[in-house]
C-alpha cells in the first residue's frame, strides 16, 4: 500500500528526480535536510540540550542543597525573595533543586536502561536475522512468549521481591525494553540481506565484512537511532510510574516520577510541589517524542506522506 | 444518449491543459499547453516515456490528481468543463459515462470487499438497480470478459484471483454501465502477451459494439496499432505529435516520434542494425527548457529550436512541433 | 479460521507457563519467608505453618503444586488479609476495574479513531495540525501527571466532580475513566490518522473514486476498514497499557480496584495476593489479546484467505 501510495506521487516526478542537474545528496545528507525542517524536532533538541545542562549543571549553580529544609519557608509558594524561586515542600526542600536533581536521575535511567536494550536488542535481533531459518524462528518465537507477558506486573513484582535498588531499575527497565529493538533490527537485517543491493555487492565480490559495514551497518542505524530516541522516554516513564507508586528509587534519592508522587499529595496546599516536576517530566518526555518522530520522518521517507 | 455517427462535436476536448505539481524542490510542469479531442467511437492512443504526462492527463479530466497538482485550462465532455465542475457533479459522470481502468491490476481493487461488492455498487449508484439486478449484471458483465464461472467468482475476494483475471475483472467494472468514454491506462502492461490480446480484443469489441470512445494510455507501440486509430505522443508534458496510427508510425515527422519507433525491436529490420535508443533523459520538468523541449537530444537540432516550435498541421490533420518535417 | 484459532490459542501456553514459572521462583527466591516479618515464631508453628502452606516440600514439589493450584484457579490464602483468599480479593476488586477499563478502552477507540479520521481528511491543515500536537501531548504526558492535575482544577478548583472514591455512580467514575483513556485516544488518533492517509494513497481509493462514488462513500466503504486494521492490532497492547495505568489510577482516585488491592499488596510484600493478580491479569491481557487477534483476522480477508489454504 505504501509503495503504492508513493508510487502515485512519485510517477509525475519521475522524469524531475532522475536528471543530472539536480544535485545529487547521500541519504543522509537527505536525512539531516529533512530533520532540520521539522521545526518541531528541532526545536524538541533544542529544548531537550537545555534541559540536560540544566540537569547537570543547575544543581551546582542553585545556593540550596536538595536536603536542606528551610523551616523558615514550609510550603512556600514559588517566590523570588525567599530565594525558592519554584516554592518549597512541606518540610521546607527547594523544589527546583529537588526537581533538577530528581531529573539527573530520570534522565540517566533513560540513557542507561536504554543502552541496555539496544545491547541486548540490538545483538539478539541481528543475530536471528542473520542467521535466519531454524534458528531465527526458535528466537523469535521466544520473543514473542516473553512478549505476550505483562511487563509493568512482573517489574513490580521483581521490585517488591528484590527489593528497590537503582541498579536493579535500570536492568530490569533495560532487558524488558529489549524486546521490541530486537524484533526491528531482525526483521531490517533479513530484509536487508536479500536486497538487491547486498546480493549485488555479494556477486561483485565484496567481502562480508565489508558488506556488513558499507551496506548493512548504515542501513540498520538509521531504524536504531530512532528506536533508540523512542525507547529513552519510555524508559523514564517506566521509571516514573515505579517510582509514583512508590516502588522506584528511594528517598534520599529522587526522580520526576516520586516527585511528582510528593507533589500529588500536598497539591491543594501547595500546587507547584506537583506542577515543577511535572512540567519538567512532560517537556523532556513531549521533545523526546517529537525528536524521535523528526528523526523517523526524515529517515523513512516513505512514511512522510 | 449514444449516437452511430462519427462526424460530430467531440465528446472529450482537452484545450491548454496544464498539470503542475507542487514539491519540495519546486513546481513540476507534469502537462503544458496539452491539446486533443475524441469523438465517440474513436480510438485515441497516448504513446510517451514515464513521465511524459499521460497519466496525469486523464487523471487531471477526472479530477483523480493527488493533492499537491493543480490543473488549468479545459476538459470538455460533453459540452460542460470537467475542471470547473464541482465533486458532486464531477461523480455524476464519473463511472457513468467515463469510466477508467488503471495501470495496476494487484492494486487497483479493494482487497477488503469481495468482487460483487465492488461491481454492485457502480451499477446500483448510476443506474439505480437493485441489488439483484445490479448483481446479474455484473456477472453477465464478467462472463463477457471470459472470467470462467463468473456466479461463484464474483463472490470471491481480489487476492484470489491471478492478475490477468484482476484486469479483465477491472475492465468488467469499467464497461458495466456502458461508458461513453473508457479511459485505459496500461490496461494491459502487467499482463502476459496472450492476455493483453483478449483484452484488447475486448476493447475493440465494446467501441464496434456501442460506440465508445477509448483513450489507450500505453508505451507499447504494439497494442496501440492494434487497437487504436490515432495516436498523440507526448514529449515532457507536451504534445509532440498526432495523427492516425499510419501517419504517425509510417510517416512519423516528430524525430522524437522517430526514434520512439526505431526503439522498438523489429523482427523486419537486419540484426546488423541494432537496437537504437534515443540518447539522453527527458528534460528536467522543474526546470523546462524554453523553446523546443526535445532539443538537447534532437540529432537535427539547430539554434532555430531554440524558439518554442509551432504545431504544424498537413491538410490529413497530421500535425507536429517541429520546425521540421514540413517538407517530407 | 477455527485450526488458526486453535493454533493461536495453544500458542498461548507456553506463555502461560513462563508467566507463572517466573512468578514462582521469584517469590520463592525473594530473600526471607513470608512469616519472618513477623515477631520470632515458636518453631513448632513455624513448622506448623511450613507444612500447612507446603513449604516444607521440595522447591518441584511446591512448583507443580502451585500450577495446580492456578489451573484449578485457586491462588490460595492473602498473607495480608487474613481472613481473605486472593479469588476473593479478585473477585471484589475486578469489577470495579473491569468497569473503568471496558469504559475506558471504548471511549479511546471511538474518539481516538474519529479525531484521526477527521486529522487525516484534512491533512495539514491547522485542524490537523493542533490535533495532532494535543495527541502528541497526550502522549507524553504520563496518567500520573495528568490524574492529579485534573483533580485540582475539575475537583479541588471548580468543585464538578468528586476527587476520588468509588460508589458505582456517573460523577465518580468521569475522571479515572477519562484520564485512563487519554493515552489511547492520543496513540489511536495518531495511528488512525496515518492509516488513513496511507489508505487514501493507495490505487483502489482512486478506482473507487474514479467509480463516481461520493467521497463520503469512499472513506466508508473504502477507506475505513483497512484504516482501522492498525488500531485494532493496537488495541492488543492498548489494553495491556491500560491494565497497568489503572494500577496507578486507582491508587490516585482510591478506587477500590484490582490494582489498588495489588499495589497494596506490593508495598505489603503480600507475595500471594501479587502473584495471584500478575497471573490473573497475564491471562486475561493473554486471551484479550487472543481475541483481539481473531478479530483482526476476521477483518482481513487475505488472512482468512491464507488460513484456508
Amino acid at each position: 500500500m505504501t509503495k503504492n501510495a508513493e508510487q502515485q506521487l512519485v510517477d509525475p516526478f519521475e522524469a524531475a528526480l532522475g536528471v543530472s542537474d539536480v544535485k545529487g545528496r547521500s541519504p543522509w545528507e537527505d536525512a539531516w535536510h529533512r530533520l532540520l525542517k521539522n521545526r518541531a524536532a528541532v526545536y524538541s533538541a533544542f529544548i531537550m540540550g537545555f534541559m540536560v545542562l540544566l540537569v547537570v549543571f543547575g544543581p551546582m549553580l542553585i545556593s540550596w542543597e536538595s536536603d536542606f529544609t528551610d523551616w523558615d519557608y514550609t510550603s512556600s509558594p514559588p517566590s523570588l525573595e525567599s530565594g525558592h524561586w519554584f516554592g518549597t515542600d512541606a518540610v521546607g526542600r527547594d523544589i527546583l533543586v529537588r526537581t533538577l536533581e530528581g531529573g539527573r536521575i530520570s534522565l540517566l535511567v533513560g540513557l542507561v536502561a536504554t543502552i541496555v536494550s539496544l545491547v541486548i536488542g540490538v545483538s539478539y535481533g541481528a543475530t536471528a536475522g542473520y542467521f535466519g531459518g531454524t534458528a531465527d524462528r526458535m528466537m523469535m518465537r521466544v520473543v514473542d512468549i516473553i512478549y505476550a507477558l505483562p511487563f509493568m506486573f512482573l517489574m513490580i513484582l521483581l521490585m517488591v521481591v528484590f527489593g528497590r535498588h537503582i541498579l536493579l531499575i535500570f536492568v530490569a527497565i533495560g532487558a524488558v525494553n529489549w524486546l521490541d529493538m530486537a524484533r526491528i533490527v531482525r526483521g531490517q537485517t533479513l530484509s536487508l540481506k536479500n536486497t538487491e543491493f547486498v546480493e549485488a555487492a555479494r556477486a561483485c565480490g565484496v567481502q562480508d565484512w565489508a558488506i556488513i559495514r558499507r551496506h548493512i551497518v548504515p542501513n540498520l542505524l538509521g531504524v536504531v537511532i530512532v528506536y533508540v530516541t523512542l525507547t529513552i522516554p519510555q524508559v523514564i516513564l517506566i521509571e516514573s510510574f515505579l517510582s509514583f507508586l512508590g516502588l522506584g528509587v528511594q528517598e534520599p534519592m529522587s526522580s520526576w516520577g516520586a516527585l511528582v508522587s510528593d507533589g500529588a499529595q500536598d497539591m491543594e496546599s501547595a500546587p507547584w510541589t506537583l506542577i515543577v516536576p511535572s512540567v519538567f517530566l512532560t517537556v523532556t518526555l513531549y521533545c523526546f517524542n517529537y525528536i524521535g518522530d523528526g528523526l523517523r520522518d526524515a529517515l523513512d521517507p516513505k512514511d512522510r506522506l | 444518449m449514444k449516437s452511430s455517427t462519427k462526424s460530430q462535436a467531440p465528446l472529450l476536448e482537452i484545450k491548454d491543459l496544464n498539470v503542475g505539481f507542487d514539491t519540495p524542490e519546486g513546481e513540476v510542469h507534469a502537462v503544458n499547453n496539452l491539446n486533443f479531442s475524441i469523438k465517440a467511437g474513436d480510438t485515441l492512443a497516448i504513446v510517451g516515456e514515464s513521465g511524459a504526462g499521460k497519466t496525469q492527463t486523464v487523471m487531471a479530466a477526472l479530477g483523480l490528481l493527488a493533492e499537491n497538482g493543480h490543473a488549468s485550462g479545459q476538459a470538455i465532455f460533453k459540452g460542460n468543463d470537467l475542471l470547473q465542475m464541482s465533486a458532486a457533479e464531477l461523480n455524476r459522470h464519473r463511472g457513468r459515462e467515463i469510466a477508467m481502468i488503471f495501470q495496476d491490476p494487484m492494486t487497483s481493487l479493494n482487497p477488503y470487499l469481495r468482487i460483487d461488492k465492488q461491481m454492485i455498487e457502480v451499477v446500483m449508484h448510476h443506474q439505480g438497480l437493485n441489488k439483484n439486478q445490479a448483481r446479474e449484471h455484473a456477472v453477465e458483465m464478467l462472463r463477457a470478459v471470459r472470467i470462467p464461472d463468473p456466479e461463484r467468482r464474483i463472490r470471491q475476494y481480489p487476492h484470489e484471483f491471478s492478475g490477468g483475471m484482476r484486469q479483465r475483472v477491472i475492465v468488467a467494472m469499467g464497461l458495466l454501465c456502458e461508458p461513453d468514454l473508457l479511459i485505459a491506462d496500461e490496461p494491459t502492461t502487467a499482463l502476459d502477451v496472450t492476455v493483453q490480446g483478449q483484452i484488447s480484443h475486448l476493447m475493440g469489441a465494446l467501441r464496434d459494439n456501442s460506440n465508445t470512445a477509448i483513450i489507450l494510455i500505453s508505451h507499447n507501440l504494439g497494442v496501440v496499432a492494434g487497437l487504436c486509430e490515432r495516436v498523440l505522443v507526448m514529449y515532457a508534458g507536451e504534445a509532440v505529435e498526432c495523427g492516425s496510427v499510419e501517419q504517425v508510425y509510417y510517416d512519423p515527422r516528430h524525430p522524437y516520434t522517430r526514434g520512439l519507433l526505431e526503439s522498438v525491436p523489429r523482427l523486419d529490420r537486419p540484426e546488423e542494425q541494432g537496437l537504437n535508443s534515443i540518447p539522453g533523459n527527458p528534460p528536467n520538468l522543474l526546470t523546462l527548457p524554453a523553446g523546443c523541449k526535445f532539443r538537447d537530444r534532437c540529432p537535427e537540432a539547430s539554434d532555430a529550436c531554440r524558439e518554442k516550435p509551432p504545431m504544424q498541421l498537413d491538410d490529413q490533420r497530421h500535425a507536429w512541433r517541429c520546425i521540421l518535417g514540413g517538407d517530407t | 479460521m477455527a485450526k488458526h484459532s486453535l493454533r493461536r490459542l495453544l500458542g498461548l501456553i507456553p506463555t502461560l507457563l513462563l508467566l507463572l514459572t517466573v512468578a514462582f521462583f521469584l517469590i520463592r527466591v525473594a530473600p526471607g519467608g513470608p512469616f519472618d516479618a513477623e515477631k520470632a515464631l515458636p518453631p513448632e508453628i513455624q513448622a506448623n505453618l511450613n507444612a500447612k502452606y507446603h513449604l516444607d516440600e521440595s522447591l518441584l514439589q511446591q512448583y507443580f503444586r502451585y500450577l495446580g493450584q492456578v489451573v484449578s484457579l485457586d491462588f490460595g490464602p492473602s498473607y495480608q488479609y487474613k481472613d481473605w483468599t486472593v479469588n476473593e480479593l479478585i473477585a471484589q476488586g475486578f469489577p470495579v476495574s473491569l468497569t473503568v477499563g471496558l469504559t475506558a478502552i471504548v471511549l479511546a477507540f471511538f474518539v481516538g479513531t474519529m479525531l484521526g479520521i477527521a486529522a487525516a481528511l484534512r491533512q495539514n491543515s491547522t485542524v490537523d495540525y493542533s490535533l495532532m500536537g494535543f495527541a502528541m501531548l497526550g502522549i507524553s504526558i504520563p496518567n500520573f501527571v495528568i490524574a492529579p492535575i485534573l483533580i485540582l482544577l475539575l475537583a479541588v478548583y471548580a468543585g464538578w466532580l468528586p476527587a476520588g472514591g468509588w460508589d458505582w455512580g456517573v460523577p465518580s467514575m468521569v475522571l479515572p475513566i477519562v484520564t485512563l483513556a487519554l493515552p489511547a485516544i492520543a496513540y489511536i488518533a495518531r495511528i488512525t490518522r496515518g492509516s488513513m492517509i496511507e489508505v487514501l494513497h493507495s490505487n483502489f481509493i482512486r478506482t473507487a473514486r474514479a467509480k463516481g462514488l461520493s467521497e463520503s462513500i469512499v472513506i466508508r466503504r473504502h477507506a475505513l476498514r483497512p484504516a482501522l486494521l492498525p488500531v485494532i492490532s493496537y488495541l492488543g497492547p492498548a489494553i495491556a497499557g491500560m491494565i497497568s495505568g489503572s494500577v496507578v489510577i486507582e491508587r490516585i482516585f482510591s478506587i477500590p480496584g484490582l490494582g489498588s488491592y495489588f499495589v497494596q499488596g506490593a508495598l505489603n510484600r503480600d507475595y500471594t495476593l501479587v502473584m495471584g493478580v500478575v497471573i490473573f491479569y497475564g491471562v486475561l491481557i493473554l486471551v484479550l489479546n487472543f481475541l483481539v487477534d481473531l478479530l483482526y483476522a476476521w477483518l482481513n480477508p487475505k488472512i482468512r484467505y491464507d488460513q484456508k489454504r
